[in-house]
């Protein structure tokens, strides 16, 4: 039997050996727009021959009326992938490519230039160990190289290479290169990397990307690829201080129960202590679970299933280290936050924050500090608008366990999900744990209506029904109300009966006394609505002027005004609590449709029609249209 | 890499690992969709794998078209009595009592009705808040720039524009009611990277990706295998007898075979080192127009 297209002394376990033994390297691209990110992953890409020939074939086609090098391709193509990019022209989301040479594989995320999506670059970093940043030569650094450095500093990312693109663009002068790398590296020295190289390319060309190019004979330094290949960025997890957060409990029966997780760090053999970092209860470890078989020892990234020899209470989210190596445990912390979305964070806004398995309430309880991103400037600020850095403390509703992410980035990395939108907000990174006593700055927000909305999950309004008796105000309000419950809200309902009865019992049907009744009902809707509620009132409120002194009263609360707008003749017809019939027969006096008036509301935000559609329809879609 | 101590592969499969259990607990209704290909055994391996002593605590989802190859569907059965999953099997029933087939209705119409809306049935059926795929990064543009953790309306439309950062391997699993997620463990993988998997494993694929003397037609170069009597020939059209493999499965009259006498796993491996076409140029389906796949999944295509 042959093996097609092998060389004659192949030896495919060798082969395959070498390709599994082969080191990764994780990098992400960044830079400004058009400096040629996508251009130099497609060349990189190209040169690998990674590039098959039906894409080629595509490419050549695509490529017409585009600026191309001596292929005749242009290389962005391979990956700016979504339709959007396409027509833009620019890359709007991070993209991850795959390409290997002979001594190692890489992951590429390309990320973004354009400023608004600074939030996928930041994405691309927290998984590389190296960045590519990207400078146009004739453009030299800018206000997007700044802050993409610094993004990259925050997240860790301890590897730069400078890659001054489009040299063939400046007569690969050795003059403008060596100016742009003096002034980047000036820039980054605060920056902390470990390891800064530069290099002079033409992604479009081919110079300097797989071997020195001849028109560069003053550059010394290895090509972009060799250099790629050869640079060390491991970093000895394994050596340092064990972290292994329980992702899942591992039940199958009665006989056994493993806890299910990643090593985050460090390493542990059957035997060893560990320590709960929650309950602080110790346990020794019985068995490293897997289905290859049982292990001795398990280290950093290996994904595992310990089982104890005690009965202890572990679940998801605890972290188990060794006794006298442990995380900080508190509710309190200090850390940088990456703000990503268009809605801004507050101080005393709370939040879900997720860090390893732990799922908590948050609170950013003070903002000390914005970190201006292309000068490092700190600038005192009350806000963190999206694209922004700034230092917070921040409050868990119970105590988690963390490190500092300089230490580990696995257990000190986290985000900040709106518990409304369930949209990722902001990602962070933990600097130090807070003692709870010393440093509770809980007076330094307002306890507000906003806080305490969204402490239920929600936004306080106040929906205000009006319309006949008998229209069908209070049977679409209750369904309202059982569907919000349903989904975890809190609403709550006034109308005559709640009210009539008790707080304005005093009160008559005169017209001073219908004024006042509705006064309270507004006073005590406001009231409801500032704890945080959802207020639903069912009130015939016949008078516009009534309506508008309601809606004043409101102030800044989101009202809405439901007109139930029922015919006097159907509303007649249901008479549930015969009051129409002894209306009719004179026996209840100033009765709203019989011998008072009923001003329909000019212009109510919504109108529902009550005699043709049944109070469920009517009331899923006043959910719908109030888009709660 | 930055973990020190394991090879690639043994990094993959523990990101992969971690991820399905992070579906296990995270959502209350999972389901992982189970296509009989390469992807979706490495993806059952890995299952057995996370969860290993226990089974694997969420159903295995077939939406059939009906028209997979014959043996896909024997392979399917053997697995599930094998490993002892919960198997749900799917067949959009409209397309069913229409006689929906790819000869009729063509490949793009045919797979929207029996793949998309299936899909969407059986997810809605189920009210899986969590549906797991095999999809890989490296297998086509838009699925280059998709979430681990993919977030999808309750539509289960997919909005590119608006996708959740995804930062270290912290993943919002959080949802909205009605919204659901899809799930990629194995999205850093490569095709390469898979089939190396599969051979360092030993895990059992269906004969069909090994070369074979097998009845084709010759379609405008493509190669589709005659599967069974639904077949369709061209006038005059006459199937021959060649020695054939399949790089990916699916659709009989959709999927193309290539000429290949690679008979084992290495020879597969070496062949696909020097092979000059991507992987997904045998599926009929993305060929259509520029972005289709991207289309496709904004619409709720896996």
């Amino acid at each position: 039997m042959s093996l097609p297209m092998a060389t004659p002394d192949t030896d495919i376990d060798l082969w395959l050996k070498q390709q599994t033994d082969k080191s990764l390297l994780r990098f992400l691209t960044c830079g400004s727009v058009d400096d040629g990110k996508s251009t130099l992953i497609g060349r990189l890409l190209y040169d690998s021959q990674l590039i098959l020939d039906d894409q080629l074939a595509s490419l050549r086609k695509e490529s017409h009326n585009r600026i191309t090098g001596d292929e005749g391709i242009d290389f962005s193509l391979l990956v700016d992938g979504l339709t959007a990019e396409r027509e833009q022209g620019i890359t709007i989301d991070v993209a991850y490519r795959f390409f290997s040479t002979d001594k190692r594989k890489f992951i590429v995320a390309d990320t973004p230039g354009h400023e608004q999506y600074t939030r996928n670059m930041a994405t691309g970093a927290s998984n590389a160990d190296l960045a590519l940043v990207l400078i146009d030569a004739r453009k030299g650094v800018l206000t997007q190289t700044r802050r993409h450095s610094f993004i990259l500093s925050l997240i860790g990312v301890k590897h730069v290479v400078l890659v001054v693109n489009k040299i063939d663009l400046v007569d690969y002068d050795q003059a403008v290169f060596d100016r742009i790398v003096a002034e980047y590296r000036a820039f980054a020295e605060p920056l902390g990397f470990k390891t800064l190289a530069a290099v002079p390319v033409s992604a479009l060309r081919g110079d300097n990307i797989l071997a020195p190019s001849v028109h560069t004979p003053w550059y010394d330094g290895t090509a972009l690829v060799p250099y790629l290949e050869s640079i060390d960025v491991s970093e000895d997890r394994t050596a340092e201080k064990f972290r292994f957060p329980v992702q899942w409990v591992n039940r199958p029966d009665l006989d056994f129960r493993g806890f299910s997780g990643t090593v985050a760090s460090g390493s542990i053999a059957v035997g060893d202590d560990v320590l709960i970092a929650s309950s602080r209860q110790p346990a020794a470890v019985r068995r490293i679970v897997t289905m290859d078989g049982d292990l001795d020892r398990a280290v950093a990234g290996q994904a595992v299933t310990l089982v104890v020899d005690r009965e202890v209470d572990i679940s998801r989210g605890d972290v188990l280290s060794r006794p006298g190596e442990t995380p900080e445990f508190s509710n309190q912390f200090q850390a940088r936050l990456i703000w990503m979305n268009e809605e801004s964070a507050f101080p005393g806004r709370s939040y879900l924050l997720k860090v390893g398995s732990q799922l908590v309430p948050a609170t950013i309880t003070d903002l000390k500090f914005r970190t201006n991103v292309n000068t490092l400037e700190h600038t005192a600020a009350t806000k963190i608008d999206l694209n922004e850095v700034a230092t917070v403390t921040i409050a868990t509703d119970k105590p988690i366990a963390f490190d500092p992410y300089a230490a580990n980035a696995l257990t000190g990395g986290f985000i900040l999900v709106d518990r409304l939108s369930n949209a990722t907000l902001g990602a962070g990174t933990i600097e130090f744990g807070l003692r709870r006593a010393q440093n509770l700055t809980y007076q330094s927000f307002d306890v507000n209506r906003d806080v305490r909305a969204r402490m239920k999950g929600q936004a306080a309004r106040i929906v205000w029904f009006t319309g006949l008796s008998g229209s069908g105000k209070s049977s679409i309000a209750n369904l309202l109300e059982k569907r919000l419950t349903a989904e975890g809200r809190h609403a709550y309902i006034l109308d005559g009966d709640n009210v009539r009865h008790g707080l304005n019992k005093d009160l008559g049907f005169t017209e001073a006394a219908r004024v006042e009744n509705i006064r309270r009902v507004a006073e005590v809707a406001r009231l409801m609505a500032d704890a945080g509620l959802i207020v639903l009132v069912s009130f015939i409120s016949p008078f516009e002027k009534e309506r508008r002194l309601a809606r004043e009263i409101a102030g800044d609360i989101d009202f809405t005004e439901v007109y139930v707008d029922t015919p006097l003749a159907v509303c007649e017809a249901r008479d549930p609590k015969g009051l129409y019939k002894r209306a009719r027969a004179g026996e209840i006096k100033n009765f709203t449709g019989i011998d008072s008036p009923f001003e329909p509301p000019q212009a109510p935000e919504l109108v529902l029609h009550g005699g043709e559609q049944e109070p469920v329809t009517l009331a899923d879609a006043l959910h719908d249209w109030l888009k709660l | 890499m930055t973990t020190g101590a394991l090879t690639h592969l043994q990094s993959l499969e523990a990101e992969s690992i971690e991820i399905l259990r992070e579906v296990a607990a995270s959502f209350e209704r999972p389901v992982m969709m189970y296509s009989i290909g390469k992807d979706s055994s490495v993806l059952l391996h890995l299952a057995r794998k996370a969860f290993f002593p226990s089974r694997i605590p969420f159903p295995l989802l077939h939406v059939n078209t009906t028209w997979k190859f014959r043996e896909m569907i024997a392979f399917r059965d053997s697995m599930a009595e094998k490993y002892g999953f919960d198997l749900i099997s799917h067949t959009n029933p409209d397309g069913l009592r229409d006689n929906i087939n790819p000869f009729d209705q063509g490949s793009s119409r045919f797979t929207d009705i029996m793949k998309t809306q299936a899909l969407r049935q059986a997810l809605n059926a189920g009210r899986y808040d969590a549906a797991i795929g095999g999809a890989r990064r490296d297998e086509e543009k838009s699925r280059a720039k998709e979430r681990v953790f993919s977030h999808r309306n309750a539509n289960h439309a997919w909005d590119p524009k608006n996708q959740r950062p995804e930062l270290w391997r912290v993943f919002n699993t959080r949802l909205n009611p009605g919204e659901s997620m899809r799930v990629f463990p194995i999205s850093n993988w490569t095709e390469l990277d898979v089939w190396t998997y599969i051979y360092s494993e030993g895990i059992e694929l269906p004969s069909l990706y090994y070369a074979k003397s097998r009845p084709v037609v010759d379609r405008s170069g493509t190669l589709i295998m005659v599967d069974d009597d639904r077949f369709r020939f061209e006038p005059g059209e006459v199937p021959r007898q060649e020695v054939v493999r399949f790089r990916t499965l699916g659709d009989y009259p959709l999927t193309g075979a290539i000429r290949s006498t690679a008979a084992t796993l290495p020879e597969i491996i070496m062949e696909m080192q020097a092979s000059r076409t991507s992987e997904r140029e045998g599926r009929l389906i993305d060929s259509d127009s520029v972005g289709s796949m991207e289309k496709k999944k904004q619409e709720g295509y896996f």
